[in-house]
């Protein structure tokens, strides 16, 4: 591209690298968006079945066109503004709330060749993009004048902040792995998906990004019979629809980042020739991580607020630390761990760590059935006792 | 590139109007955020020495790393100072927390 | 000096971060002030990167932005009487902006070339170097290395890591209520509520008869 521009139209160096730079943050962007439009029809069909519904099925063929007119409707609308509201942070919060999760976008490497930007420092600017969608529920939630948007605010930190602990823990162990923070050079390294050699870090980091994208059983934040809807509370138009759009992405990019760090990108037969083959690899395997994450979702009801942070801090984070530390030990272990060049090197660190995870998750539900055993226990005694009263 | 001064001029107004701001805000969570401004400064100096001096030496960005880690204790630990005088005073304001002046 | 990309970025990002920090120390709104410092630490994060040190940079992010600020932020909000403060300065305030404004004009006459120009004596030509030596390829790696090897900074991680936990539980026992220890916990869900209110109906009865 830059090439073309410097050579065949004759344009300076710096204005070509300029032009091809600014293309590329528009398909990127672009890329985003339009699969919105798509992916919320498919969630919504797929929330539908699992709920025996049909789901949209009006506009267009199988309700494919709902979302667009979704959108139409939701321009026209009036756009309102409360009284007594921070007029600039209330309408800047919904855009920084899109543009922290587009921004994440620029480190996934769509194919061998295709990425916005390989940063040296790729997993730490995810963690870093990631925190501007948390000012923006601040923002949000400040900026309203609202009790419930407030209250939604805070919680909404509470948990997005407590989960960014095993979220982040659960992230050091593929860098660990490749041995590097770029977010291509870990797909590289991952000659057998690290999904594979370490499971429980799949589950730790699936769970603790769908509370860091507020849904599913998480979704405190907005919970509708408490709060009407947390942050969002006196968003109408398209302001709501932005943050609608930057959770629906966020939760794609959630599958995305999966299929990244754990299910080995857009690797696949032939892909390192044919680059539209590792796009089309990398988009099934997030599509796969993003359905386990919709199932979550549907399927498991709501938490209550302390349940959830006891949750995190007293079962998550005490895990994720203990596999952190067990994962290093064992890839420590092993010999020549460094120069994994092949499947042959991964075989070995692969069914190592794959027994290390096995004899962790063995342990740790044996912990949780025996926890389970004794509520069920205390509970049962308490219904045995008469009650206070009598 | 530019020059290195210019990176040290940026530095020292950073830190003093951190500098004015510690001095001159009556609330003190508005003056935490003033400290944070000052440590800001101290970080662009370090990171601006290493570029330009010694850039083959990783010795500035591991200081830097460490005045992250001083940011982040003193910022804990200072506003949950804060919290418990508003719990018992109901104020931020420095001035009247002043019991030890008798 | 010819304008290039790269001073011109200077020149957005040290505009953005002394404006924002300007910003911080006169605002009254407290909320405001808080996310102008982020912006002011967004720019500072914007200059660690033109210095090639993305690895601060990203830390400044996720550090100052993701932490530190929503921590203040949290803290002005858990604080309502702050909004309410009625003056944004003291009455020393006068006597700051001077220190101030003498401060930052000694410290540019020692870095900056002007001094050079009304014939001071030119002390130090490092703060003149505009064409350092290229930064090595694995500085990742080096600041990694550097870090646990007790040749060089391991003792300095380590007592910051000692300081952070400090830290945290000096927070933590700070904010925690004072009678927490003699107060018996309440759980906040309890199987007995739930018994009483099934029984509800049937003691109701029992009083009519």
């Amino acid at each position: 591209m830059t090439d073309f521009l410097m050579d065949d139209i004759g344009l300076s160096h710096a204005l070509a690298v300029l032009i091809a730079q600014t293309l590329g943050v528009f398909v990127v962007a672009m890329f985003g968006l339009l699969w919105t439009l798509l992916g919320i029809w498919i969630e919504r069909k797929i929330a539908g079945r699992m709920q025996d519904r049909i789901g949209p099925n009006r506009v267009g063929p199988f309700g494919l066109v709902q979302t667009i007119a979704d959108m139409v409707k939701i321009i026209v609308k009036e756009d309102i503004v409360p009284r007594g509201a921070d007029r600039w942070v209330f309408n800047l919060a919904p855009i920084l709330s899109v543009m922290g999760v587009m921004l994440l976008w620029v480190v996934v490497p769509f194919s061998a060749g295709w990425i916005g930007t390989d940063l040296s420092i790729g997993a730490l600017y995810l963690i870093a993009a990631g925190s501007l969608g948390n000012i923006a529920v601040l923002m949000a939630g400040w900026a309203s004048n609202n009790k419930f948007a407030l209250v939604g605010a805070f919680r909404a930190i509470a948990q997005l902040i407590s989960y960014e602990v095993p979220m982040v823990l659960a992230l050091l162990i593929p860098v660990l792995m490749a041995g590097s923070l770029s977010t291509q050079e870990i797909v590289r390294e991952q000659h057998i998906m690290y999904a594979i050699a370490v499971p429980l870090t799949l589950l730790i980091f699936l769970v603790s990004s769908q509370a860091e994208m507020g849904r599913g059983p998480f979704d405190l934040l907005e919970a509708e019979s408490e709060l009407v809807a947390g942050y969002q509370t006196e968003y109408a138009g398209m302001k709501f629809g932005m943050f609608y759009v930057a959770e629906f992405l966020h939760a794609f990019t959630a599958g995305v980042l999966t299929a990244i760090f754990f299910l080995g990108g857009w690797r696949g037969p032939w892909a390192e020739d044919v680059h539209i083959l590792g796009f089309v690899y990398l988009m099934i395997k997030s599509m796969a991580a993003y359905f386990v994450l919709i199932w979550l979702r549907m399927t498991v009801p709501r938490l209550r607020i302390d349940q959830l942070l006891n949750f995190n801090w007293k079962f998550l984070v005490p895990v994720s630390l203990i596999n952190l530390l067990v994962v290093a030990f064992v890839w420590k272990l092993i010999p020549d761990t460094d120069t994994i060049n092949s499947l042959e090197d991964a075989l070995l660190p692969t069914a190592a760590l794959l027994v290390a995870n096995g004899i962790m998750i063995g342990v740790i539900g044996w912990a949780l059935r025996e926890r389970g055993r004794r509520e069920r226990a205390r509970i049962a005694s308490i219904y045995a006792q008469p009650a206070a009263g009598d | 590139m530019v020059p290195l001064w210019m990176y040290l001029v940026v530095a020292a107004g950073l830190f003093c109007i951190g500098m004015y701001g510690v001095l001159s805000r009556r609330n003190a969570v508005a003056i935490l955020m003033s400290i944070e401004l000052m440590l800001n400064a101290v970080n662009i100096n370090l990171v601006a020495f290493w570029r330009y001096l010694t850039p083959e030496r990783i010795g500035g960005q591991v200081f830097a790393a460490f005045v992250f880690v001083v940011a982040a204790a003193e910022t804990a630990v200072g506003l949950a100072l804060i919290l418990m005088i508003y719990r018992r005073r109901q104020t931020v304001v420095v001035e009247d927390v002043d019991l030890l002046k008798w | 000096m010819e304008i290039t990309f790269q001073s011109l970025t200077f020149l957005i990002f040290s505009v953005v971060t002394l404006g924002a920090a300007l910003m911080v120390v006169t605002t009254r709104n407290l909320f405001h002030a808080a996310l102008y410092l982020m912006l002011s630490l967004f720019g500072v994060a914007g200059l660690f990167i033109l210095l090639s040190a993305p690895l601060i940079a990203g830390f400044q992010v996720v550090v100052y932005i993701g932490a530190i600020a929503i921590l203040i932020i949290f803290a002005i909000m858990l604080t309502p009487q702050v909004m309410q403060v009625v003056g944004v300065r003291n009455n020393q305030w006068m006597l700051s902006l001077g220190l101030a404004v003498f401060f930052f004009l000694m410290l540019v006459s020692v870095v900056s070339p002007f001094m050079d120009e009304v014939g001071v004596e030119d002390w130090s030509t490092d703060f003149k170097e505009d064409n350092p030596a290229a930064v090595p390829d694995d500085t990742l790696v080096d600041f990694g290395q550097s870090i646990v090897d007790s040749q060089r900074y391991l003792l300095p991680f380590e007592i910051a890591s000692i300081l952070l936990m400090a830290a945290l539980i000096g927070a933590v026992l700070l904010v925690s209520p004072p009678n927490k220890a003699k107060a018996k916990r309440q759980p906040i869900y309890d199987a007995r509520d739930e018994m009483e209110v099934q029984q509800g109906p049937s003691e109701q009865s029992a009083a009519g008869d």
